[in-house]
Protein backbone atom coordinates (compact mmCIF):
# COMPACT_ATOMS: atom_id res chain seq x y z
CA UNK A 1 0.00 0.00 0.00
CA UNK A 2 2.83 2.35 0.88
CA UNK A 3 4.36 1.66 -2.50
CA UNK A 4 1.10 2.66 -4.18
CA UNK A 5 0.89 5.84 -2.13
CA UNK A 6 4.44 6.79 -3.08
CA UNK A 7 3.69 6.07 -6.73
CA UNK A 8 0.49 8.09 -6.57
CA UNK A 9 2.10 11.16 -5.02
CA UNK A 10 5.06 10.93 -7.38
CA UNK A 11 2.89 10.75 -10.48
CA UNK A 12 0.39 13.31 -9.24
CA UNK A 13 3.28 15.70 -8.54
CA UNK A 14 4.72 15.09 -12.00
CA UNK A 15 1.31 15.65 -13.59
CA UNK A 16 0.76 18.92 -11.76
CA UNK A 17 4.33 20.09 -12.24
CA UNK A 18 4.37 19.45 -15.95
CA UNK A 19 0.88 20.90 -16.29
CA UNK A 20 2.22 24.09 -14.74
CA UNK A 21 5.29 23.95 -16.94
CA UNK A 22 3.09 23.69 -20.06
CA UNK A 23 1.83 27.22 -19.50
CA UNK A 24 5.00 28.69 -18.06
CA UNK A 25 7.65 27.25 -20.40
CA UNK A 26 9.30 29.85 -22.62
CA UNK A 27 9.76 27.59 -25.60
CA UNK A 28 6.53 26.28 -27.21
CA UNK A 29 8.17 22.96 -28.06
CA UNK A 30 9.08 22.52 -24.41
CA UNK A 31 5.43 23.24 -23.58
CA UNK A 32 4.30 20.38 -25.80
CA UNK A 33 6.93 18.07 -24.33
CA UNK A 34 5.69 18.93 -20.83
CA UNK A 35 2.13 18.28 -22.01
CA UNK A 36 3.24 14.83 -23.11
CA UNK A 37 4.83 14.25 -19.71
CA UNK A 38 1.53 15.28 -18.10
CA UNK A 39 -0.44 12.86 -20.30
CA UNK A 40 1.99 10.11 -19.52
CA UNK A 41 1.84 10.52 -15.76
CA UNK A 42 -1.95 10.80 -15.96
CA UNK A 43 -1.87 7.41 -17.69
CA UNK A 44 0.20 6.20 -14.76
CA UNK A 45 -2.51 7.43 -12.37
CA UNK A 46 -5.10 5.48 -14.38
CA UNK A 47 -2.99 2.35 -13.97
CA UNK A 48 -2.91 2.93 -10.20
CA UNK A 49 -6.73 3.16 -10.25
CA UNK A 50 -6.85 -0.23 -11.94
CA UNK A 51 -8.06 1.23 -15.23
CA UNK A 52 -5.19 -0.06 -17.34
CA UNK A 53 -7.27 -0.13 -20.53
CA UNK A 54 -8.00 3.59 -20.27
CA UNK A 55 -4.36 4.24 -19.44
CA UNK A 56 -3.19 2.48 -22.57
CA UNK A 57 -5.79 4.24 -24.70
CA UNK A 58 -4.66 7.58 -23.27
CA UNK A 59 -1.10 6.79 -24.24
CA UNK A 60 -1.97 5.41 -27.69
CA UNK A 61 -4.41 8.13 -28.70
CA UNK A 62 -3.17 11.27 -26.99
CA UNK A 63 0.53 10.71 -26.55
CA UNK A 64 1.11 8.48 -29.57
CA UNK A 65 -0.96 10.34 -32.13
CA UNK A 66 -2.46 13.68 -31.07
CA UNK A 67 0.59 15.05 -29.28
CA UNK A 68 2.86 13.97 -32.13
CA UNK A 69 0.80 16.12 -34.47
CA UNK A 70 0.88 18.96 -31.91
CA UNK A 71 4.63 18.73 -31.77
CA UNK A 72 4.77 18.51 -35.55
CA UNK A 73 2.83 21.74 -35.98
CA UNK A 74 4.53 23.63 -33.16
CA UNK A 75 7.97 22.70 -34.47
CA UNK A 76 7.08 23.93 -37.94
CA UNK A 77 5.56 27.20 -36.80
CA UNK A 78 7.94 29.80 -35.53
CA UNK A 79 5.82 30.95 -32.61
CA UNK A 80 6.88 34.22 -31.04
CA UNK A 81 5.97 33.82 -27.41
CA UNK A 82 6.61 37.42 -26.41
CA UNK A 83 3.90 38.45 -28.84
CA UNK A 84 1.54 35.80 -27.53
CA UNK A 85 2.01 37.00 -23.98
CA UNK A 86 1.09 40.58 -24.71
CA UNK A 87 -2.56 40.14 -23.80
CA UNK A 88 -1.72 38.12 -20.71
CA UNK A 89 -2.81 40.70 -18.14
CA UNK A 90 -5.98 41.48 -20.06
CA UNK A 91 -7.18 37.86 -20.29
CA UNK A 92 -5.92 36.90 -16.84
CA UNK A 93 -9.22 37.59 -14.94
CA UNK A 94 -11.33 35.63 -17.45
CA UNK A 95 -8.89 32.71 -17.49
CA UNK A 96 -8.68 32.73 -13.72
CA UNK A 97 -12.47 32.70 -13.49
CA UNK A 98 -12.77 29.67 -15.76
CA UNK A 99 -9.94 27.85 -13.99
CA UNK A 100 -11.49 28.61 -10.60
CA UNK A 101 -14.89 27.39 -11.77
CA UNK A 102 -13.40 24.14 -13.02
CA UNK A 103 -11.47 23.65 -9.78
CA UNK A 104 -14.63 24.19 -7.69
CA UNK A 105 -16.55 21.75 -9.86
CA UNK A 106 -13.90 19.10 -9.46
CA UNK A 107 -13.74 19.54 -5.69
CA UNK A 108 -17.54 19.41 -5.37
CA UNK A 109 -17.85 16.30 -7.54
CA UNK A 110 -15.04 14.43 -5.83
CA UNK A 111 -16.23 15.26 -2.31
CA UNK A 112 -19.79 14.28 -3.22
CA UNK A 113 -18.60 10.99 -4.58
CA UNK A 114 -16.38 10.42 -1.59
CA UNK A 115 -19.04 11.16 1.04
CA UNK A 116 -22.27 9.70 -0.25
CA UNK A 117 -21.35 8.42 -3.69
CA UNK A 118 -19.81 5.09 -2.82
CA UNK A 119 -23.21 3.42 -2.50
CA UNK A 120 -24.82 5.35 -5.35
CA UNK A 121 -21.89 4.75 -7.66
CA UNK A 122 -22.71 1.05 -7.78
CA UNK A 123 -25.96 1.89 -9.51
CA UNK A 124 -24.36 3.44 -12.57
CA UNK A 125 -24.31 1.20 -15.65
CA UNK A 126 -20.52 1.28 -15.60
CA UNK A 127 -20.35 -0.21 -12.13
CA UNK A 128 -23.06 -2.74 -12.94
CA UNK A 129 -21.13 -3.86 -15.97
CA UNK A 130 -17.96 -4.19 -13.97
CA UNK A 131 -19.68 -5.66 -10.95
CA UNK A 132 -21.31 -8.43 -12.98
CA UNK A 133 -18.10 -10.41 -12.79
CA UNK A 134 -15.08 -9.31 -10.85
CA UNK A 135 -12.86 -11.49 -12.96
CA UNK A 136 -13.78 -9.49 -16.05
CA UNK A 137 -10.97 -7.31 -17.32
CA UNK A 138 -11.84 -3.63 -17.47
CA UNK A 139 -11.51 -3.63 -21.26
CA UNK A 140 -14.35 -6.15 -21.31
CA UNK A 141 -16.35 -4.16 -18.76
CA UNK A 142 -16.05 -0.98 -20.82
CA UNK A 143 -16.95 -2.88 -23.97
CA UNK A 144 -20.06 -4.32 -22.37
CA UNK A 145 -21.28 -0.94 -21.19
CA UNK A 146 -20.35 0.82 -24.41
CA UNK A 147 -21.99 -1.69 -26.74
CA UNK A 148 -25.12 -2.37 -24.69
CA UNK A 149 -26.24 0.63 -22.62
CA UNK A 150 -24.70 3.34 -24.72
CA UNK A 151 -24.49 1.81 -28.17
CA UNK A 152 -26.47 4.61 -29.87
CA UNK A 153 -24.40 7.34 -28.25
CA UNK A 154 -21.29 5.46 -29.22
CA UNK A 155 -22.42 5.21 -32.83
CA UNK A 156 -23.46 8.86 -32.84
CA UNK A 157 -20.04 9.91 -31.55
CA UNK A 158 -18.46 7.85 -34.30
CA UNK A 159 -20.66 9.56 -36.89
CA UNK A 160 -19.75 13.00 -35.55
CA UNK A 161 -16.06 12.18 -35.86
CA UNK A 162 -16.55 10.81 -39.36
CA UNK A 163 -18.43 13.93 -40.45
CA UNK A 164 -15.71 16.11 -38.94
CA UNK A 165 -13.05 14.16 -40.80
CA UNK A 166 -14.86 14.33 -44.12
CA UNK A 167 -15.51 18.03 -43.53
CA UNK A 168 -11.83 18.71 -42.94
CA UNK A 169 -10.92 16.82 -46.10
CA UNK A 170 -13.55 18.64 -48.17
CA UNK A 171 -12.38 22.02 -46.87
CA UNK A 172 -8.73 21.43 -47.65
CA UNK A 173 -8.89 19.30 -50.78
CA UNK A 174 -7.98 21.30 -53.85
CA UNK A 175 -7.31 20.04 -57.32
CA UNK A 176 -5.01 22.57 -58.86
CA UNK A 177 -5.32 22.61 -62.65
CA UNK A 178 -2.13 22.09 -64.57
CA UNK A 179 -0.44 19.90 -61.96
CA UNK A 180 0.82 16.63 -63.33
CA UNK A 181 -0.10 13.78 -61.03
CA UNK A 182 1.25 10.30 -60.95
CA UNK A 183 -1.38 7.81 -62.11
CA UNK A 184 -0.15 4.45 -60.94
CA UNK A 185 -2.70 2.56 -63.07
CA UNK A 186 -1.48 4.20 -66.27
CA UNK A 187 2.10 3.38 -65.41
CA UNK A 188 1.30 -0.23 -64.68
CA UNK A 189 -0.77 -0.65 -67.84
CA UNK A 190 1.94 0.85 -70.05
CA UNK A 191 3.50 -1.65 -72.45
CA UNK A 192 5.79 -1.47 -75.50
CA UNK A 193 2.82 -1.19 -77.86
CA UNK A 194 1.46 1.97 -76.18
CA UNK A 195 4.69 3.43 -74.85
CA UNK A 196 6.92 3.12 -77.89
CA UNK A 197 6.83 4.39 -81.45
CA UNK A 198 9.13 3.23 -84.21
CA UNK A 199 10.34 5.95 -86.56
CA UNK A 200 13.10 6.09 -89.11
CA UNK A 201 14.04 9.77 -89.49
CA UNK A 202 15.70 10.85 -92.71
CA UNK A 203 18.95 12.82 -92.39
CA UNK A 204 18.34 16.48 -91.54
CA UNK A 205 14.66 16.03 -90.67
CA UNK A 206 14.71 14.82 -87.09
CA UNK A 207 11.80 13.27 -85.28
CA UNK A 208 8.57 15.19 -85.05
CA UNK A 209 7.49 15.76 -81.43
CA UNK B 1 12.65 -18.48 1.82
CA UNK B 2 9.67 -18.32 -0.49
CA UNK B 3 7.94 -16.02 1.98
CA UNK B 4 10.60 -13.39 1.38
CA UNK B 5 9.84 -13.19 -2.35
CA UNK B 6 6.20 -12.31 -1.68
CA UNK B 7 7.00 -9.27 0.49
CA UNK B 8 7.16 -5.94 -1.37
CA UNK B 9 10.93 -5.73 -0.99
CA UNK B 10 11.55 -9.25 -2.22
CA UNK B 11 9.05 -8.84 -5.00
CA UNK B 12 10.69 -5.64 -6.19
CA UNK B 13 14.09 -7.28 -6.02
CA UNK B 14 12.79 -10.22 -8.04
CA UNK B 15 11.33 -7.95 -10.69
CA UNK B 16 14.52 -5.92 -10.94
CA UNK B 17 16.47 -9.15 -11.21
CA UNK B 18 14.22 -10.41 -13.97
CA UNK B 19 14.50 -7.13 -15.82
CA UNK B 20 18.29 -7.13 -15.54
CA UNK B 21 18.45 -10.73 -16.69
CA UNK B 22 16.06 -10.32 -19.59
CA UNK B 23 17.10 -6.89 -20.79
CA UNK B 24 20.76 -6.49 -20.12
CA UNK B 25 22.13 -9.97 -20.49
CA UNK B 26 19.78 -11.50 -23.01
CA UNK B 27 18.67 -8.55 -25.06
CA UNK B 28 21.85 -6.57 -25.37
CA UNK B 29 24.06 -9.50 -26.31
CA UNK B 30 21.37 -10.60 -28.72
CA UNK B 31 21.15 -7.11 -30.22
CA UNK B 32 24.91 -6.94 -30.53
CA UNK B 33 25.13 -10.25 -32.35
CA UNK B 34 22.13 -9.37 -34.49
CA UNK B 35 23.94 -6.28 -35.72
CA UNK B 36 26.74 -8.61 -36.76
CA UNK B 37 24.25 -11.00 -38.38
CA UNK B 38 22.54 -8.15 -40.15
CA UNK B 39 25.80 -6.97 -41.63
CA UNK B 40 26.80 -10.49 -42.65
CA UNK B 41 23.47 -11.07 -44.41
CA UNK B 42 23.73 -7.70 -46.12
CA UNK B 43 27.25 -8.55 -47.23
CA UNK B 44 26.32 -12.01 -48.46
CA UNK B 45 23.56 -10.59 -50.66
CA UNK B 46 26.06 -8.18 -52.18
CA UNK B 47 28.68 -10.98 -52.52
CA UNK B 48 31.01 -9.35 -50.01
CA UNK B 49 32.54 -10.94 -46.95
CA UNK B 50 31.25 -8.52 -44.34
CA UNK B 51 32.98 -8.05 -40.97
CA UNK B 52 35.63 -10.78 -40.68
CA UNK B 53 38.63 -9.26 -38.92
CA UNK B 54 37.80 -8.80 -35.23
CA UNK B 55 37.63 -12.18 -33.50
CA UNK B 56 36.78 -15.50 -35.14
CA UNK B 57 34.70 -14.86 -38.30
CA UNK B 58 34.51 -11.23 -37.18
CA UNK B 59 32.11 -12.21 -34.40
CA UNK B 60 33.47 -9.56 -32.05
CA UNK B 61 33.13 -6.72 -34.55
CA UNK B 62 30.10 -5.28 -32.76
CA UNK B 63 31.96 -5.23 -29.44
CA UNK B 64 34.79 -3.33 -31.11
CA UNK B 65 32.24 -0.84 -32.46
CA UNK B 66 30.71 -0.57 -28.99
CA UNK B 67 34.09 0.27 -27.52
CA UNK B 68 34.72 2.81 -30.24
CA UNK B 69 31.42 4.56 -29.57
CA UNK B 70 32.03 4.65 -25.84
CA UNK B 71 35.45 6.30 -25.98
CA UNK B 72 34.57 8.93 -28.58
CA UNK B 73 34.10 12.52 -27.59
CA UNK B 74 30.56 13.72 -27.05
CA UNK B 75 29.91 16.77 -29.20
CA UNK B 76 26.88 18.95 -28.63
CA UNK B 77 26.22 21.43 -31.45
CA UNK B 78 26.44 25.08 -30.44
CA UNK B 79 22.84 25.95 -31.32
CA UNK B 80 21.35 22.77 -29.90
CA UNK B 81 18.79 22.58 -27.15
CA UNK B 82 21.10 20.74 -24.75
CA UNK B 83 18.54 19.13 -22.46
CA UNK B 84 16.26 17.86 -25.20
CA UNK B 85 19.27 16.86 -27.29
CA UNK B 86 20.55 14.53 -24.58
CA UNK B 87 17.08 13.47 -23.44
CA UNK B 88 16.09 12.18 -26.89
CA UNK B 89 18.36 9.10 -27.06
CA UNK B 90 17.60 8.32 -23.42
CA UNK B 91 13.88 8.32 -24.12
CA UNK B 92 14.44 6.16 -27.19
CA UNK B 93 16.39 3.54 -25.34
CA UNK B 94 14.12 3.58 -22.28
CA UNK B 95 11.04 2.96 -24.40
CA UNK B 96 12.79 0.35 -26.51
CA UNK B 97 13.88 -1.64 -23.49
CA UNK B 98 10.70 -0.95 -21.52
CA UNK B 99 8.55 -2.50 -24.21
CA UNK B 100 10.11 -5.89 -23.47
CA UNK B 101 8.35 -5.97 -20.09
CA UNK B 102 5.14 -7.35 -21.57
CA UNK B 103 6.78 -9.72 -24.04
CA UNK B 104 6.04 -13.38 -23.22
CA UNK B 105 9.33 -15.19 -23.86
CA UNK B 106 8.35 -18.70 -22.77
CA UNK B 107 5.69 -20.39 -20.62
CA UNK B 108 5.79 -18.38 -17.41
CA UNK B 109 8.65 -16.17 -18.61
CA UNK B 110 7.25 -12.68 -18.74
CA UNK B 111 8.29 -9.74 -16.59
CA UNK B 112 4.79 -8.28 -16.34
CA UNK B 113 1.82 -10.37 -17.43
CA UNK B 114 -0.61 -7.46 -17.79
CA UNK B 115 -4.09 -7.95 -19.19
CA UNK B 116 -3.64 -5.33 -21.91
CA UNK B 117 -0.21 -6.50 -23.05
CA UNK B 118 -0.86 -5.96 -26.75
CA UNK B 119 -2.03 -2.43 -26.14
CA UNK B 120 0.98 -1.77 -23.92
CA UNK B 121 3.38 -2.84 -26.65
CA UNK B 122 1.44 -0.81 -29.21
CA UNK B 123 1.47 2.25 -26.95
CA UNK B 124 5.15 2.04 -26.17
CA UNK B 125 6.15 1.45 -29.78
CA UNK B 126 4.04 4.45 -30.79
CA UNK B 127 6.00 6.53 -28.27
CA UNK B 128 9.24 5.58 -29.99
CA UNK B 129 8.70 8.43 -32.41
CA UNK B 130 9.43 10.97 -29.68
CA UNK B 131 13.08 10.02 -29.41
CA UNK B 132 13.55 10.67 -33.11
CA UNK B 133 11.43 13.81 -33.32
CA UNK B 134 13.06 15.36 -30.24
CA UNK B 135 16.54 14.46 -31.44
CA UNK B 136 15.85 15.93 -34.85
CA UNK B 137 14.43 19.14 -33.48
CA UNK B 138 17.01 19.69 -30.74
CA UNK B 139 19.91 19.32 -33.18
CA UNK B 140 18.93 22.72 -34.60
CA UNK B 141 19.99 21.74 -38.08
CA UNK B 142 18.09 21.29 -41.30
CA UNK B 143 18.67 17.66 -42.24
CA UNK B 144 17.89 16.29 -38.78
CA UNK B 145 14.75 18.41 -38.71
CA UNK B 146 13.59 17.07 -42.07
CA UNK B 147 14.34 13.56 -40.86
CA UNK B 148 12.31 14.14 -37.71
CA UNK B 149 9.33 15.49 -39.65
CA UNK B 150 9.42 12.55 -42.04
CA UNK B 151 9.67 10.09 -39.24
CA UNK B 152 6.76 11.63 -37.34
CA UNK B 153 4.46 11.45 -40.36
CA UNK B 154 5.64 7.99 -41.33
CA UNK B 155 5.32 6.39 -37.93
CA UNK B 156 1.90 7.90 -37.22
CA UNK B 157 0.67 6.65 -40.61
CA UNK B 158 1.85 3.10 -40.19
CA UNK B 159 0.67 2.87 -36.60
CA UNK B 160 -2.87 3.03 -37.95
CA UNK B 161 -2.50 -0.09 -40.07
CA UNK B 162 -0.53 -1.89 -37.33
CA UNK B 163 -3.38 -1.05 -34.96
CA UNK B 164 -5.99 -2.60 -37.24
CA UNK B 165 -3.87 -5.70 -37.83
CA UNK B 166 -3.50 -6.10 -34.07
CA UNK B 167 -7.28 -5.76 -33.73
CA UNK B 168 -7.79 -8.72 -36.07
CA UNK B 169 -5.53 -10.80 -33.83
CA UNK B 170 -7.36 -9.60 -30.72
CA UNK B 171 -10.67 -10.54 -32.35
CA UNK B 172 -9.36 -14.03 -33.10
CA UNK B 173 -8.06 -14.59 -29.60
CA UNK B 174 -10.68 -12.67 -27.65
CA UNK B 175 -7.95 -11.41 -25.33
CA UNK B 176 -5.40 -8.64 -25.14
CA UNK B 177 -3.09 -10.61 -22.89
CA UNK B 178 -0.09 -11.73 -24.91
CA UNK B 179 0.37 -14.88 -22.84
CA UNK B 180 -3.24 -15.85 -23.50
CA UNK B 181 -2.85 -15.10 -27.21
CA UNK B 182 0.12 -17.48 -27.37
CA UNK B 183 -1.59 -20.16 -25.27
CA UNK B 184 -4.54 -20.19 -27.67
CA UNK B 185 -2.23 -21.02 -30.56
CA UNK B 186 -1.10 -24.33 -29.03
CA UNK B 187 -1.27 -27.63 -30.89
CA UNK B 188 0.68 -27.27 -34.11
CA UNK B 189 1.24 -24.73 -36.83
CA UNK B 190 -2.34 -25.06 -38.12
CA UNK B 191 -3.46 -23.40 -34.89
CA UNK B 192 -1.31 -20.33 -35.44
CA UNK B 193 -3.08 -17.06 -35.96
CA UNK B 194 -1.60 -16.60 -39.41
CA UNK B 195 -3.67 -19.63 -40.51
CA UNK B 196 -6.79 -18.36 -38.77
CA UNK B 197 -6.09 -19.82 -35.30
CA UNK B 198 -8.16 -22.62 -33.78
CA UNK B 199 -7.19 -25.36 -36.20
CA UNK B 200 -8.81 -26.55 -39.40
CA UNK B 201 -12.22 -25.10 -38.52
CA UNK B 202 -10.89 -21.60 -38.97
CA UNK B 203 -8.75 -22.35 -42.00
CA UNK B 204 -10.81 -20.11 -44.35
CA UNK B 205 -9.64 -17.18 -42.24
CA UNK B 206 -6.10 -17.88 -43.44
CA UNK B 207 -7.16 -16.01 -46.56
CA UNK B 208 -7.49 -12.92 -44.39
CA UNK B 209 -4.80 -13.54 -41.82
CA UNK B 210 -1.91 -14.28 -44.20
CA UNK B 211 -2.25 -10.83 -45.84
CA UNK B 212 -2.59 -9.38 -42.35
CA UNK B 213 0.69 -11.01 -41.38
CA UNK B 214 2.36 -9.54 -44.46
CA UNK B 215 0.93 -6.09 -43.70
CA UNK B 216 2.12 -6.35 -40.11
CA UNK B 217 5.60 -7.30 -41.28
CA UNK B 218 5.81 -4.40 -43.75
CA UNK B 219 4.31 -1.91 -41.30
CA UNK B 220 6.81 -3.16 -38.75
CA UNK B 221 9.59 -2.26 -41.16
CA UNK B 222 8.14 1.24 -41.54
CA UNK B 223 7.59 1.59 -37.79
CA UNK B 224 11.20 0.75 -36.99
CA UNK B 225 12.54 2.90 -39.83
CA UNK B 226 14.14 -0.06 -41.52
CA UNK B 227 14.95 -0.05 -45.21
CA UNK B 228 13.14 0.19 -47.59
CA UNK B 229 11.32 2.69 -45.33
CA UNK B 230 14.36 4.32 -43.72
CA UNK B 231 13.40 7.77 -44.99
CA UNK B 232 14.09 9.53 -41.66
CA UNK B 233 17.77 8.69 -42.08
CA UNK B 234 18.00 8.20 -45.83
CA UNK B 235 21.72 8.65 -46.38
CA UNK B 236 21.41 9.58 -50.05
CA UNK B 237 19.12 12.57 -49.37
CA UNK B 238 19.35 13.49 -45.68
CA UNK B 239 22.91 12.29 -44.93
CA UNK B 240 21.83 10.51 -41.74
CA UNK B 241 18.54 12.25 -40.94
CA UNK B 242 17.80 12.80 -37.28
CA UNK B 243 21.10 11.24 -36.21
CA UNK B 244 23.51 13.57 -38.03
CA UNK B 245 24.55 15.62 -35.02
CA UNK B 246 24.82 12.63 -32.73
CA UNK B 247 28.01 10.80 -31.98
CA UNK B 248 29.53 8.78 -29.21
CA UNK B 249 27.21 7.27 -26.59
CA UNK B 250 24.01 9.14 -27.54
CA UNK B 251 24.29 7.75 -31.05
CA UNK B 252 24.99 4.34 -29.59
CA UNK B 253 21.78 4.61 -27.59
CA UNK B 254 19.80 5.51 -30.72
CA UNK B 255 21.35 2.60 -32.56
CA UNK B 256 20.68 0.23 -29.69
CA UNK B 257 17.05 1.28 -29.37
CA UNK B 258 16.57 0.86 -33.11
CA UNK B 259 18.01 -2.65 -32.95
CA UNK B 260 15.91 -3.49 -29.89
CA UNK B 261 12.79 -2.23 -31.66
CA UNK B 262 13.52 -4.36 -34.71
CA UNK B 263 13.98 -7.35 -32.45
CA UNK B 264 10.73 -6.49 -30.66
CA UNK B 265 8.84 -6.27 -33.94
CA UNK B 266 10.26 -9.65 -34.99
CA UNK B 267 9.25 -11.11 -31.63
CA UNK B 268 5.81 -9.51 -31.82
CA UNK B 269 5.28 -10.95 -35.30
CA UNK B 270 6.21 -14.37 -33.88
CA UNK B 271 3.89 -13.94 -30.88
CA UNK B 272 0.88 -12.55 -32.70
CA UNK B 273 0.98 -14.64 -35.87
CA UNK B 274 3.46 -17.50 -35.61
CA UNK B 275 2.40 -19.01 -32.30
CA UNK B 276 5.01 -17.45 -30.02
CA UNK B 277 6.69 -20.13 -27.95
CA UNK B 278 4.47 -22.93 -29.29
CA UNK B 279 6.21 -25.62 -31.30
CA UNK B 280 4.90 -26.11 -34.86
CA UNK B 281 3.68 -29.60 -33.94
CA UNK B 282 1.68 -31.00 -31.01
CA UNK B 283 3.94 -31.55 -28.00
CA UNK B 284 2.36 -34.16 -25.71
CA UNK B 285 5.84 -35.42 -24.84
CA UNK B 286 6.62 -32.30 -22.79
CA UNK B 287 3.87 -33.15 -20.27
CA UNK B 288 6.31 -34.89 -17.90
CA UNK B 289 9.17 -32.44 -18.31
CA UNK B 290 10.32 -30.12 -15.57
CA UNK B 291 8.78 -26.60 -15.89
CA UNK B 292 12.20 -25.09 -16.60
CA UNK B 293 12.80 -27.55 -19.43
CA UNK B 294 9.39 -26.73 -20.92
CA UNK B 295 10.19 -23.02 -20.69
CA UNK B 296 13.54 -23.47 -22.36
CA UNK B 297 11.94 -25.60 -25.08
CA UNK B 298 9.34 -22.88 -25.66
CA UNK B 299 11.93 -20.11 -25.60
CA UNK B 300 13.89 -21.94 -28.27
CA UNK B 301 10.90 -21.85 -30.61
CA UNK B 302 10.17 -18.18 -30.02
CA UNK B 303 13.85 -17.48 -30.59
CA UNK B 304 13.93 -19.42 -33.85
CA UNK B 305 10.78 -17.74 -35.12
CA UNK B 306 12.04 -14.28 -34.20
CA UNK B 307 15.31 -15.03 -35.96
CA UNK B 308 13.40 -16.15 -39.04
CA UNK B 309 11.44 -12.88 -39.09
CA UNK B 310 14.65 -10.95 -38.46
CA UNK B 311 16.30 -12.77 -41.36
CA UNK B 312 13.45 -11.74 -43.66
CA UNK B 313 13.85 -8.22 -42.30
CA UNK B 314 17.55 -8.22 -43.24
CA UNK B 315 16.88 -9.69 -46.66
CA UNK B 316 14.30 -7.01 -47.39
CA UNK B 317 16.84 -4.40 -46.39
CA UNK B 318 19.42 -5.88 -48.74
CA UNK B 319 17.14 -6.54 -51.70
CA UNK B 320 14.48 -3.80 -51.89
CA UNK B 321 15.42 -0.25 -52.93
CA UNK B 322 14.24 2.68 -50.81
CA UNK B 323 10.70 3.96 -51.24
CA UNK B 324 9.95 7.43 -52.43
CA UNK B 325 8.19 9.43 -49.74
CA UNK B 326 4.86 9.86 -51.53
CA UNK B 327 4.84 6.16 -52.40
CA UNK B 328 5.37 5.38 -48.74
CA UNK B 329 2.39 7.49 -47.77
CA UNK B 330 0.28 6.02 -50.54
CA UNK B 331 1.10 2.50 -49.41
CA UNK B 332 0.23 3.28 -45.81
CA UNK B 333 -2.98 5.23 -46.26
CA UNK B 334 -4.42 3.99 -49.53
CA UNK B 335 -3.42 0.34 -49.53
CA UNK B 336 -2.80 -0.94 -46.02
CA UNK B 337 -5.47 1.06 -44.19
CA UNK B 338 -8.46 -0.01 -46.36
CA UNK B 339 -7.18 -3.60 -46.56
CA UNK B 340 -6.79 -3.96 -42.82
CA UNK B 341 -10.11 -2.21 -42.19
CA UNK B 342 -11.89 -4.72 -44.44
CA UNK B 343 -10.00 -7.52 -42.71
CA UNK B 344 -11.24 -6.33 -39.29
CA UNK B 345 -14.82 -6.46 -40.60
CA UNK B 346 -14.28 -9.93 -42.11
CA UNK B 347 -12.71 -11.38 -38.96
CA UNK B 348 -15.40 -9.84 -36.77
CA UNK B 349 -18.08 -11.27 -39.08
CA UNK B 350 -16.42 -14.67 -38.94
CA UNK B 351 -16.30 -14.57 -35.16
CA UNK B 352 -20.02 -13.81 -34.99
CA UNK B 353 -21.42 -15.98 -37.78
CA UNK B 354 -18.97 -18.87 -38.22
CA UNK B 355 -20.49 -22.24 -37.31
CA UNK B 356 -17.47 -23.41 -35.34
CA UNK B 357 -15.50 -20.97 -33.25
CA UNK B 358 -12.25 -21.96 -31.63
Amino acid sequence: MALQAIAFYLMAAVTLGSGLAVVSARNPVHSVLFLIAAFFSAAGLFVLLGAEFLAMLLVVVYVGAVAVLFLFVVMMLDVDFAQLRQGFARYMPLGGLIAGGLAIEMVVVSTTVATRGAARLNETPMARGAGAADAMSNAEAIGRVLYTNYVYFFQAAGMVLLVAMIGAIVLTLRHKPGVKRQVIMDQVLRNPATGMRMVSPKPGEGVEP
Amino acid sequence: MTAFWTTPAGWSLLTVGQILLVLLVLLLTLAIFLIYGDRKIFAAVQMRRGPNVVGPFGLLQSFADLGKFLIKELVIPAGADKVVFLLAPLISVTLALGSWAAMPLAPGWVVSNISVGVLYLFAVSSLGVYGIIMGGWASNSKYPFLGALRSAAQMVSYEVSIGFVIITVILLSGSMNLTRIVELQAGGFWHWNILGGAGLANLPLALVMIPMGVIFFISGLAETNRPPFDLPEAESELVAGYAIEYGSTPYLLFYLSEMSNILLMSGLMAVLFLGGWQAPFPTPFTAHWAPTAVSLFGFMWLYLKSLLVFFMNSMVRAVVPRYRYDQLMRLGWKVFLPTSLVAVALVAGWRVYAPVIG
